[in-house]
């Protein structure tokens, strides 16, 4: 018997192609291809008077200039609302190319196709549009003060409003003996990926050689969903499904904004490509990625909670103003995952969560990695700080009084969910959560380590915060795993790869699945060719879906390849095992065939083309000739295919702890410890757990600290460029000290959750929170820069912001079960070593693992 | 992010670069490392018909270390001037500038000289030569000449060079004897244009006492702001409240404005904090220099 692959934690099989340059992205495919650019509005809001081409016309290499006249049927119609809602009032979507009105800068007006990009750039920039310019709607106050919309023919600027409410909370809240009320603000941010977005097209007409009645179409596209925009491509182009086929090249990064489908761009290329018959490419440039992809985060929140003297939440009433940019394409799935997963580990008594939806003329906001968590558990862990300010208790053992119990799992919270399905929290142990993160962090020895901090005259603050992540949503994923007489087994699933290493984990499965040497399984993912039926990636859903999928399918190819060997072998298929790539009689290795035998057998063919057919008459000799060659209900091949459905959302949890350092003179923030634990249920792969840990909390540091989207009052967006728009590098990002819990999930086969969104989610509201511990002031708006700390402490000393008093001491971590826990199983800590290595003037910072 | 069309030329004569830029007028620029000029291309901030690549002429190449200081010529990469121990010795500023320049690979192909003439008032090296009260040789249709750093840069990316003229080398001169250096600055990220700098030179007599005190500030004025503190801290020890004294007066002379990396009071105040800073490390090293080189202390 192998090495068990599932758990172990194996280097991505990705990596050595990817790391030497041997990636295929976007950009690397279609070298012949002619190039497409677009022109962009310059205006927030314009009507569009005239488009005039003329001087475009001699640049040398033009193809063809288009604008929305040119488009017919399907195409001429606005984009889908791909996720309808009941509470969305007023959806508005974009046109693939502007049709008279625009309504953010950036929106595509005029498509150009060229010989090369110089080109198209070029005749693009003398393209001359006549623009009536209106006045733009900006930010959330001017979107809910109304004095003009957004959108014309609205009387105001709301695109969706939802209410939901478990008990009467506002009377809870009333009735409550304390009571609190808190105003925040989170700004608004991008995923950014490395790679933009871009689309590569080429129509392969009727005629041609392939003797086919229907013109086929060849898609790439940098996507999180192969299958999605095959369907809406083939809907816009009014093509049938099967003349479209749709394959995901590498992906450099998605985050949320590839999941969005169809974007203008990714039907503008396909259309031009069948019209002129030429292979079409667009590749998204840094500035087009800013302007015209996605944007996030940006929300208002006031809360309202009432609370007894031990800090439980009696009530707690939440009304959210959420920005969704110019358009509403991909729903409401943002504010309503903020509105939903707000609640994180706690029980809030009763509840009630409005929000307002708002149109603005800035760019469209669509999930982002975390997807509206990291603003809900925003709210509420400042709520959870704030508590425990005001009945002075350690901020810990409020939330250790707040958290729902394992023996309360299944958990209802009484609302509905993303997905549409009950807001039922399948597994976790949140009390323990609390426990480690309070070891790891060393949060008792702390009281002590900043007494000694500042006595050296330096300021330094710890922050905690919680988050419950529902992952793994359906419908559904697919898998096919099939072994071919090679031995080799390739394995197919529809959703798309964007770095995570889908390539290394689902070959773990089906290894072990199957007992074969991981180097002998090769992984297929985004190709419709392969596999039809998929969703996407997103939601952290690859390895609950995909993973149980393609663990699935492998099952199904087991019983197969049983029935087959027991035929071969003439045994019982129950006394059989599969072992190292055979099949064998249990216990007894030389009663044995080949996996790859196997394979030649399913196929009776009447030809022998190799050795592998050779071999596998020896098996022949025990046909039954009152049988079919194929017995009936078989198919021929080696293969399986299956697919998982999951009941609802696998929840995912986990705590992060940072302790910061400000610094007195120049406001300056620095991150000197960065603790996770973190819960995903079962660990296919402990190594890519860690990385995705690793990467979301580089996220989430960028979005605390330095990233947001920087829009004056006419719409214009002032950074946007990677020179000003401060996406961190690793000099920024802390090391991060992970601890893993492992509470398997009861909703699919394998016990996992997802884990590509966690690091991200909590560490706007750690960061706050430790901000705010090491200046002693509130703080209620993310991100913060070294500037606006400057300019809140001197606010703080003219009486313009609240202190926080001064945090007790907690004599040992919450529950009172540090003292004798053992110790998480987490790699040593990196400390605190600043990017340039530690100042060996500075004391040591405390961890839960240095002698004291 | 494409570059809009332009002719390039890539002479190997100076003169013939010279005579280039000076058919080219206001259409020409000159293409030495790139590390500015090509993002101003492709992003069409900057549209120039004419590209004189600069980098196969003869004779701008060469650091040269000599008892006046150092001559860097208009090829030298940041890289190349980093890694020359002489100069670094003869000028501890120009290092103690460099490693804040970007990143390396910028510093690998960028040169010094191209820094200095594109004149980014956030920028490090432009503020050295200003410090050490460096110049500029330039050479034009009309012929070569030397131009004072003090009147080099004009304004925010503006400098003196007439239209045909190219800045073939940068003087950094050594510091008195008895002169300590330093070059402080705080950016937003690792190797970003700072929010504010501030390079500072105190000069300490025989006595120990300060004879001579200059910060030059960045980001916080259209060109290199140089302030001479010597009224301030002249006859004086350098002591804490000499110095907070004198980064007071320092932050008064700046002019920042907003922007959306920062608001101009906070980097007022960094101005303020990063010069006094400056000053104690400056004093420090001259201090150690003057103990160096065997002064009675």
């Amino acid at each position: 018997m192998s090495t068990r692959m599932f758990g172990a934690p194996v280097q991505r099989s990705e990596d050595a192609r990817l790391v030497a340059g041997r990636g295929a992205f976007l950009d690397d495919l279609g070298a012949a291809a002619c190039a497409a650019a677009f022109v962009r509005s310059p205006h927030a809001r314009a009507r569009i008077r005239d488009i005039d081409a003329a001087d475009a016309v001699g640049v040398e290499g033009l193809i063809a200039v288009y604008t929305y006249e040119d488009l017919s049927g399907p195409m001429a119609e606005p984009l889908p609302l791909l996720i309808p809602h009941p509470s969305i009032l007023d959806s508005r979507t974009p046109y693939a190319l502007a049709r008279e009105y625009v309504h953010h800068v950036g929106e595509a007006v005029a498509m150009v196709i060229a010989e090369d990009r110089y080109a198209a750039e070029d005749a693009a920039a003398r393209i001359r549009v006549d623009y009536e310019v209106g006045e733009a709607v900006v930010g959330i106050d001017a979107a809910v003060a109304a004095e003009r919309t957004v959108h014309e023919g609205m009387a105001d600027n709301v695109a969706a409003h939802l209410v939901q409410e478990v008990g009467d909370a506002r009377a809870a809240v009333d009735a409550a003996p304390n009571s609190l009320e808190l105003d925040l603000d989170v700004e608004r941010s991008a995923g950014t990926p490395l790679e933009g977005r871009g689309v590569y097209a080429r129509w392969e007409p009727a005629s041609s050689s392939t003797g086919s009645d229907d013109g086929r179409l060849r898609v790439y596209s940098s996507t999180q969903t192969a299958t999605g925009v095959r369907a809406a491509v083939a809907a816009k182009l009014e093509l049938a499904l099967g003349q479209v086929e749709v394959v995901v090249p590498d992906v450099g990064g998605g985050f949320g904004v590839k999941i969005v489908h169809p974007w203008p761009e990714e039907v503008m290329v396909p259309w031009a490509a069948r019209r002129l018959g030429r292979e079409v490419k667009w590749t998204e440039d840094r500035r087009e990625h800013f302007v015209a992809a996605a944007h996030e985060r940006a929300q208002r929140q006031r809360v309202r909670v009432g609370f007894d003297d031990s800090g439980r939440m009696l009530g707690l009433d939440v009304d959210l103003l959420h920005d969704n940019g110019a358009y509403l394409p991909y729903g409401v799935i943002v504010p309503i995952v903020t509105s939903t997963q707000l609640l994180g580990p706690y029980k809030p008594g009763a509840y009630r969560v409005e929000f307002r939806s708002l149109y603005t003329s800035t760019v469209i906001v669509t999930p982002y990695r975390g997807a509206g968590r990291p603003q809900g558990v925003f709210a509420m862990e400042r709520t959870m700080d704030a508590i425990a300010d005001h009945l002075g208790l350690d901020r810990l053992q409020v939330r250790a009084a707040n958290v729902i119990r394992p023996d309360e799992m299944p958990y209802d919270q009484g609302l509905l969910f993303q997905d549409g399905r009950p807001l039922i929290y399948d597994s976790g142990d949140y009390p323990r959560m609390l426990e480690m993160i309070a070891e790891l962090v060393d949060w008792p020895g702390f009281a002590e380590y900043r007494d000694r901090a500042h006595r050296e005259g330096r300021r330094v603050g710890i922050g905690v915060a919680c988050y419950v992540e529902g992952t793994g949503p359906g419908p559904y994923e697919g898998g096919h795993v099939q072994v071919e007489t090679s031995g080799k087994v390739r394995v197919a699933t529809g959703l798309t790869s964007q770095g995570q290493g889908h390539g290394t984990v689902l070959a773990q499965i089906v290894a072990d699945e199957l007992d074969v040497p991981l180097s002998d399984v090769e992984v297929t993912t985004g190709d419709t060719r392969r596999m039809g039926y998929s969703v996407g990636t997103f939601a952290s859903r690859g390895a609950v879906t995909s993973g149980s999928a393609v663990a699935l399918a492998a099952r199904r190819l087991k019983d197969k390849a049983l029935r087959i060997a027991a035929d071969a072998l003439e045994a019982d298929a129950g006394d059989l095992e599969f072992a190292d790539g055979r099949i064998q009689v249990t216990g007894s290795p030389v009663h044995s065939i080949d996996l790859s035998t196997v394979a030649v057998l399913s196929n009776p063919l009447r030809y022998a083309f190799d050795s592998a057919s050779a071999a596998a008459t020896q098996f022949s000799g025990s046909a039954d000739y009152d049988r079919p060659p194929v017995a009936e209900g078989e198919a021929p091949g080696l293969e399986g295919t299956d697919y998982h459905s999951p009941l609802r959302c696998t929840f995912a949890n986990g705590a992060h702890a940072a302790i910061v350092e400000t610094d007195p003179d120049t406001a300056e923030i620095r991150i000197l410890r960065y603790c996770v634990v973190h819960d995903c249920g079962n660990l296919i792969n402990p190594r890519i757990v860690e990385g995705q840990v690793q990467g979301g909390v580089a996220q989430g540091v960028a979005g605390a600290l330095y990233e947001r989207m920087a829009y004056d009052s006419d719409g214009q967006l002032l950074n946007a460029s990677l020179m000003d728009f401060l996406m961190p590098y690793a000099s920024e990002i802390p090391s991060v000290e992970i601890a893993h819990m492992q509470t398997p999930s009861p909703l699919n086969p394998l016990g996992v959750k997802g884990a590509g969104e966690a690091g991200v989610i909590p560490a706007s509201a750690a960061l706050a929170a430790a901000v705010e511990d090491a200046e002693g002031f509130r703080v209620d708006r993310m991100p913060i820069s070294p500037s606006e700390l400057f300019e809140l402490r001197r606010r703080h000393a003219a009486g313009g912001v609240p202190s926080v008093p001064a945090r007790p001491s907690p004599a040992s971590a919450p529950s009172g079960a540090a003292a004798d826990a053992p110790a998480p199983s987490s790699p040593p800590p990196a400390g605190a070593a600043p990017p340039e290595g530690p100042d060996p003037s500075e004391p040591p910072v405390p961890s839960a693992r240095e002698p004291r | 992010m494409k570059p809009p069309p332009f002719a390039y030329h890539a002479p190997t004569d100076p003169d013939e670069a010279v005579g280039l830029l000076a058919e080219a007028g206001a259409e020409g620029k000159a293409l030495a490392g790139g590390q500015s000029l090509i993002p101003l291309l492709n992003m069409r901030l900057a549209a120039p018909s004419v590209l004189v690549d600069l980098n196969r002429v003869a004779g701008l190449g060469g650091v040269e270390v000599d008892a006046d200081g150092v001559r860097v010529g208009a090829l030298v990469r940041h890289a190349q001037l980093e890694a020359d121990t002489a100069a670094a010795e003869a000028v501890p500023l120009l290092g103690q500038g460099l490693r804040l320049v970007a990143h390396p690979v910028i510093r690998n192909r960028g040169t010094t000289v191209g820094s200095i003439v594109h004149a980014d008032p956030a920028a490090e090296m432009p503020a050295v030569l200003a410090l050490l009260d460096g110049a500029v040789e330039v050479r034009g249709p009309a012929g070569t000449r030397t131009v004072p750093a003090a009147e080099f840069i004009t304004g925010p990316m503006e400098t003196a060079l007439a239209t045909g003229e190219i800045a073939t080398a940068a003087r950094f001169p050594r510091p008195e004897p008895g002169t300590g250096t330093a070059f402080v600055e705080i950016s937003r990220r690792h190797g970003d244009y700072a929010l504010c700098g501030a390079a500072a030179a105190v000069t300490l007599g025989a006595d120990g006492r300060v004879t001579r005190a200059r910060c030059c500030l960045i980001s916080v004025a259209p060109v290199p702001l140089v302030v001479d503190l010597t009224p301030q801290l002249a006859g004086g020890g350098a002591q804490t409240d000499e110095i907070d004294e004198a980064a007071a007066v320092a932050a008064e002379r700046t002019d920042p404005d907003d922007d959306i990396h920062a608001g101009a009071d906070y980097r007022r105040h960094l101005a303020r904090v990063l010069t006094g800073r400056a000053l104690a490390q400056a004093s420090a090293a001259a201090s150690a220099s003057a103990a160096y080189t065997g002064a009675d202390r």
